[in-house]
């Protein structure tokens, strides 16, 4: 157990290396701007007096490593600064709206997870059937296909031809169940299109891994029936390869938030960092930057340690 | 025509697919704006968004110009720029693999962990966050995807690169006092070049995906310049009457790279993939 817990931590200790250089060519590629945020900010008229003030209030007099230091320092104390498009604390912003990122997230992964799990099974099980065959042409398909295509024919299907869903989700504060359907349906179904895709890939390799181990033959001579042989036998060896694909999938659904939370008009923090892009507006960026980074590695980590934990081989050492 | 009828003939029906849709939109990129019906900007149709038709076969925009020529010019736009980003990040991925494997442990050590760190910045925010600071640029995009895509390449080569190091006869090369030059380039690169083959593939259809998403969102090639992502974007307020001009150039990116999936999932030994046939 030792082992484990050794091999656990140095991934942890290596994951938190991992975010402090990713935090670091951030603020590298967002302070290496042509012009400053103080010019920026205060456009075409100003006296470069006015500038110099406004680059001393804040900060950008100062040599880039402390002032990446001061930018660390503010992001871990929960302070990252002062938006520059709208003038609110960036901690502001983010509090608004990373709670409405996290509902969708969470309704996205409570919705695909059981999906691509069934998925998965059925076709480990059948493997080299039909269904199977069926299966895998989808799901690679699938995969290959861009979000706003998903998007627009959902938007096509449910809101121009059939009237059921708006083609805009903007939630209210307390959603009926039924204003939560219509406002999470088309985005929802948008995000686990493609991640259900690599999601049932993923557990289907994973089975199908199990499934060609001699214990599993074993258990056939025996004369269990295939259901029992994938239920039984295989499936419970595969968790943890399975719980590594299912956190590696939910990764992709960062990349797929920003286009979906976009086209949707979803004030969740994926269109708060367009916004941020459009108006250049840095400390909102790097910050946004830094959460999906952060939240990221944290599903690769999570992925690792499934990976490690469930490892029989670094057992009962 | 011996190796493509060998070729063809061990590929599977998903790679015989991909393979149609490959070709099929490879020469739509090279020779598609010879056959456009119509000058790319000029605004040829009376209605705006029309429905498809004998003149206009996948209708017109939101200006009123032909789709079928936009599509044909945006298909070589975003073909091209992924061909040449996927063709600089596995090059370059391939080439530092092949330096750090046969260089000293230091190296192999600090290029690696270069890579991992970019690696751990997911794609799509590592786009947004070059385009806020240097502004979306043809250049600046071929760049950023390049650089993007790097670290994959280079992991998969370093992975056969270290593993072919080990062979037999690259210990035999070494003894018989070649050097590191020769026994990267003559021994080691041509026993890899399958795989990476393979890889380069799917690094064009990240491209196309990353790409057309940032194209999407307004931030990628900029008017007049359009690849398939900015079609889709310029006509999206023609959403609400069903017009072909949003579908068709999403519809044209999709069997583009579901063309690729397909076909190099049915590749023999894929490098690194969860292939699809058991």
């Amino acid at each position: 157990m030792n082992n484990v817990i050794v091999l656990v931590a140095k991934r942890i200790g290596a994951a938190a290396l991992t975010l402090l250089l990713v935090s670091a060519v951030v603020f590298a590629i967002t302070s290496l701007l042509p012009g400053d945020a103080a010019e920026e900010a205060l456009g075409q008229g100003a006296t470069p007096e006015t500038v110099a003030a406004l680059r001393t209030e804040l900060g950008l007099d100062q040599p880039g490593h402390l002032r990446y230091l001061h930018w660390l320092g503010g992001l871990v104390t929960g302070n990252p600064g002062q938006s520059l498009a709208n003038h609110l604390p960036v901690s502001e912003l983010v509090a608004s709206r990373l709670p409405k990122s996290m509902v969708l997230a969470g309704t996205t992964a409570a919705v695909s997870v059981p999906l691509a799990l069934l998925l998965g099974v059925l076709s480990a099980m059948f493997r080299g059937g039909k269904v199977d065959r069926v299966l895998n042409l989808f799901t690679l398909s699938m995969v290959a296909v861009p979000e706003f295509l998903v998007a627009t024919l959902a938007v096509l299907i449910f809101a121009v031809k059939l009237h059921w869903l708006s083609a805009l989700s903007s939630p209210p504060d307390n959603p009926t169940f039924a204003q939560f359907l219509r406002v999470y349906a088309m985005p929802v179904m948008t995000l686990s299109f493609v991640i259900v895709a690599q999601m049932a890939r993923m557990t289907r390799a994973a089975l199908i891994d199990q499934l060609e181990q001699t214990y599993v033959e074993m258990a056939v001579l025996k004369g269990a029936g295939p259901t029992r042989v994938v239920l039984r036998h295989a499936l419970p060896n595969a968790i943890g390869p399975i719980a590594n694909a299912i956190a590696l999938s939910l990764s992709y659904l960062l990349g797929g938030a920003i286009i979906v939370e976009t086209i949707f008009n979803y004030p969740g923090i994926a269109s708060l960092m367009v916004d941020a892009v459009t108006s250049r507006d840095m400390p909102l960026l790097q910050t946004c930057a830094m959460i999906f980074c952060a939240v990221y590695l944290s599903l690769v980590l999570i992925a690792d340690v499934c990976a490690i934990v469930s490892n029989p081989r670094l057992k009962g050492h | 025509m011996r190796w493509l009828d060998n070729f063809v003939g061990r590929l599977a029906l998903s790679g015989r697919i991909g393979l149609a849709l490959v070709a099929f939109w490879l020469l739509l990129a090279i020779f598609g704006p010879l056959l456009a019906p119509y000058e790319v900007g000029a605004v040829v149709a009376e209605d705006v968004f029309a429905p498809l038709s004998l003149a206009f076969p996948l209708g017109s925009d939101y200006l009123g110009r032909d789709m079928l020529s936009r599509v044909l010019s945006g298909t070589r736009f975003t073909a091209g720029l992924a061909f040449a980003a996927a063709l600089s990040a596995s090059s370059l991925g391939t080439s530092l693999a092949l330096f750090a494997t046969v260089s000293g442990r230091w190296i192999d050590e600090v290029v690696s962990r270069a890579m991992d760190t970019l690696i751990s910045i997911p794609s799509k925010i590592f786009a947004l966050v070059m385009v806020a600071a240097f502004g979306a640029s043809v250049p600046l995009l071929l760049f950023t995807t390049a650089l993007i895509y790097l670290p994959g390449a280079y992991r998969i080569a370093r992975a056969l690169a270290v593993n072919l190091n080990t062979m037999e006869y690259v210990q035999v090369a070494r003894v018989r006092g070649e050097g590191r030059i020769y026994i990267a380039c003559v021994e080691i690169l041509p026993n890899m070049i399958h795989p990476i083959l393979a890889d380069f593939g799917l690094r064009f259809m990240f491209v196309v995906l990353l790409l057309s998403g940032m194209s999407f969102l307004g931030l990628g090639v900029q008017p007049p310049d359009a690849d398939l992502g900015s079609l889709v974007r310029e006509n999206i307020s023609g959403l609400g009457e069903g017009a072909p001009a949003v579908v068709m150039p999403a519809l044209a990116i999709a069997m583009l790279t579901i063309g690729v999936n397909l076909l190099i999932d049915s590749l023999p030994r894929a490098g690194g993939r969860n292939a699809g046939e058991p």
